[in-house]
């Protein structure tokens, strides 16, 4: 797929150290990249790769140490009011103390929009992610899966224009896995979002992305942005058992083994 | 038949078995008692209906009542509203701790003679020191459920935006409400030890007056009923604190609940 030309999204020799007293830790060395409006971007990488250091630059939860994001035009310098994040653990991202429904609810209470049009808006994301009539459980009341679908719920309620997945699907069985992999596609086709997905599995960056940028250990640079060029019908047994699938898997498994290897891209 | 019921029978057998097995030993060892100090419960029985469903009641049982309260509803809102903003701030938190320290560690009862000086002996003085002894516990408290507010949930709140008063009162207040109500159950006992105390050393009526009162003048059946009066308080005040605890922290013993059959 053709790359848009106006991109949604920037991210510009982003650098990020952390440092304290003792010691100083490079997270990322220099990483580059665009999303263009639309698009469904998977970042993969080995573990402690600084995916989620990456995410929380993006997301406006970290200052990078140089370099900028740009989102729609404008350098994101605090949580912008156009993303929205579904985080890893489900067990910790929901409220416990509200339903369902009050932890969708509560990102649109300061949007400027009245309250019917809220409450439609909760309804529907609820609609869309498949969960109907467990409005007033308690997020500790669901399975696992059904939790990441309550934070998925809140993330598509809040009408993002981008949505950041912090590898969403990391703590769930294979089987939810599978059906929230299908689900993310399902939203993004229908909501038209922007998706950038942050996985360490390499299968769930080829099955749901049309880009996969491939990540370097840490200091974490961009080995490569690779097109994934399957047809946008996916389903589970079809796309997984094509040709192509096995041959981009493939290539994508020696970029990650390369880079487990310390090898960097010539260019840096 | 349901297997329920009659284990709710047991468990009520087993709650009352010692407290009936209890009463009845006094009730029996005491009976023949002709020892001026130790009169038979029944005669304390006697007296306590007499006294404490009488005007007693309302001489001395609502004015001691009335102090706890507002001491004990002031030093826990004084006790959150102080222990958030610390909770939250590493810089104020150590600005403030030696201080604390070092107020916490004065024992309430002897700023009963300097607080008359300042407040006189009126209900001002009682529920002055009550505060002072009740907040501690859940200033400390609260600003530990402050400190160890989940990450994950923080930066969720931050990335949607979540305007401060929503953040307080939607994430900070209820993240650390289990914590609180662990202070504000400590809380409860110490309340009640201050507003007798602070009765005894100068008061005109409360229970506290009552009792030195009737120690004095050697009314020792009387004496002894305003003991049982204060752990009637005692178990009313606690079972009315456990109701709202239950209320308010359901969610919570649901969530324990549901991570220990996980």
């Amino acid at each position: 797929m053709v790359r848009a030309a106006t991109p949604m999204l920037e991210v510009n020799r982003l650098r990020k150290i952390y440092a304290d007293s003792s010691r100083t830790v490079e997270a990322i060395r220099d990483v580059s990249f665009g999303v263009g409006q639309g698009e469904l971007v998977c970042i993969v990488g080995p573990s402690g790769a600084g995916k989620t250091t990456l995410l929380k630059c993006i997301a406006g939860l970290l200052a990078p140490s140089s370099g900028e994001i740009v989102l729609e035009g404008q350098p994101v310098i605090e949580p912008p009011p156009a993303m929205a994040v579904v985080f890893q653990e489900y067990g910790r991202s929901l409220f416990p103390w509200m339903t369902v429904h009050d932890n969708v609810m509560l990102p649109l209470k300061h949007k400027k929009i009245d309250a019917g049009r809220r409450e439609e808006l909760v309804r529907d994301a609820l609609a869309a992610v498949d969960l109907k009539g467990v409005e007033a459980a308690y997020p500790w009341q669901l399975s696992g899966g059904m939790q990441q679908r309550v934070a998925i719920a809140r993330a598509v309620a809040y009408e993002p224009h981008v949505l950041l997945m912090d590898e969403p699907f990391a703590a769930v069985d294979a089987q939810t896995r599978a059906d929230l992999e299908d689900l993310i596609r399902v939203l993004w086709r229908r909501l038209r979002v922007t998706v950038l997905f942050v996985t360490h599995d390499i299968d769930e960056s080829v099955y749901l992305g049309q880009r996969v940028l491939v990540m370097s250990h840490a200091p974490t640079v961009i080995m490569e942005d690779v097109a994934i060029d399957l047809p946008d019908e996916r389903t589970q047994l079809e796309t997984r058992s094509m040709a192509r699938f096995g041959e981009l898997r493939k290539h994508i498994y020696s970029q990650i083994q390369l880079a487990k290897q310390g090898w960097r891209p010539p260019t840096e | 038949m349901n297997a329920a019921v009659p284990s709710l029978f047991r468990r009520i057998a087993v709650m009352l078995a010692l407290p009936v097995a209890l009463i009845a030993t006094w009730w029996f060892a005491s009976a023949d008692s002709q020892n001026f100090y130790f009169p038979p419960l029944r005669t304390i029985l006697q007296t306590f209906s007499k006294l404490w469903f009488s005007s007693q009641a309302t001489q001395n049982v609502v004015p001691s009542l009335v102090r706890f309260s507002i001491g004990y509803l002031a030093a826990g809102l004084l006790g959150i509203a102080i222990g958030i903003p610390v909770g939250a701030s590493r810089n104020l938190r150590n600005v403030l701790e030696p201080v604390l320290e070092f107020l916490r560690a004065v024992p309430p009862p002897v700023l009963v003679p300097v607080l008359i000086l300042f407040t006189g002996l009126g209900n001002e003085m009682k529920a002055l020191v009550i505060v002072f002894g009740c907040i501690w516990p859940v200033l400390l408290n609260t600003v530990a459920g402050v400190r160890a507010l989940d990450e994950v949930l923080a930066e969720v709140v931050r990335s949607y935006r979540i305007r401060p008063f929503a953040r307080f009162w939607h994430f900070i207040l209820p993240g650390a409400s289990p914590q609180i109500f662990t202070g504000l159950r400590q809380s409860l006992s110490i309340g009640l030890i201050l507003m007798v105390v602070s009765e005894m050393y100068a008061a005109k009526d409360g229970i506290g007056f009552a009792l030195v009162q009737y120690q004095r003048t050697f009314a020792i059946p009387e004496m002894w009923s305003g003991i049982i009066v204060l752990g009637i308080i005692g178990i009313g005040l606690s079972l009315i604190f456990r109701a709202f605890e239950a209320w308010i922290l359901g969610w919570y013993h649901g969530l324990r609940q549901s991570q220990r059959a996980s």
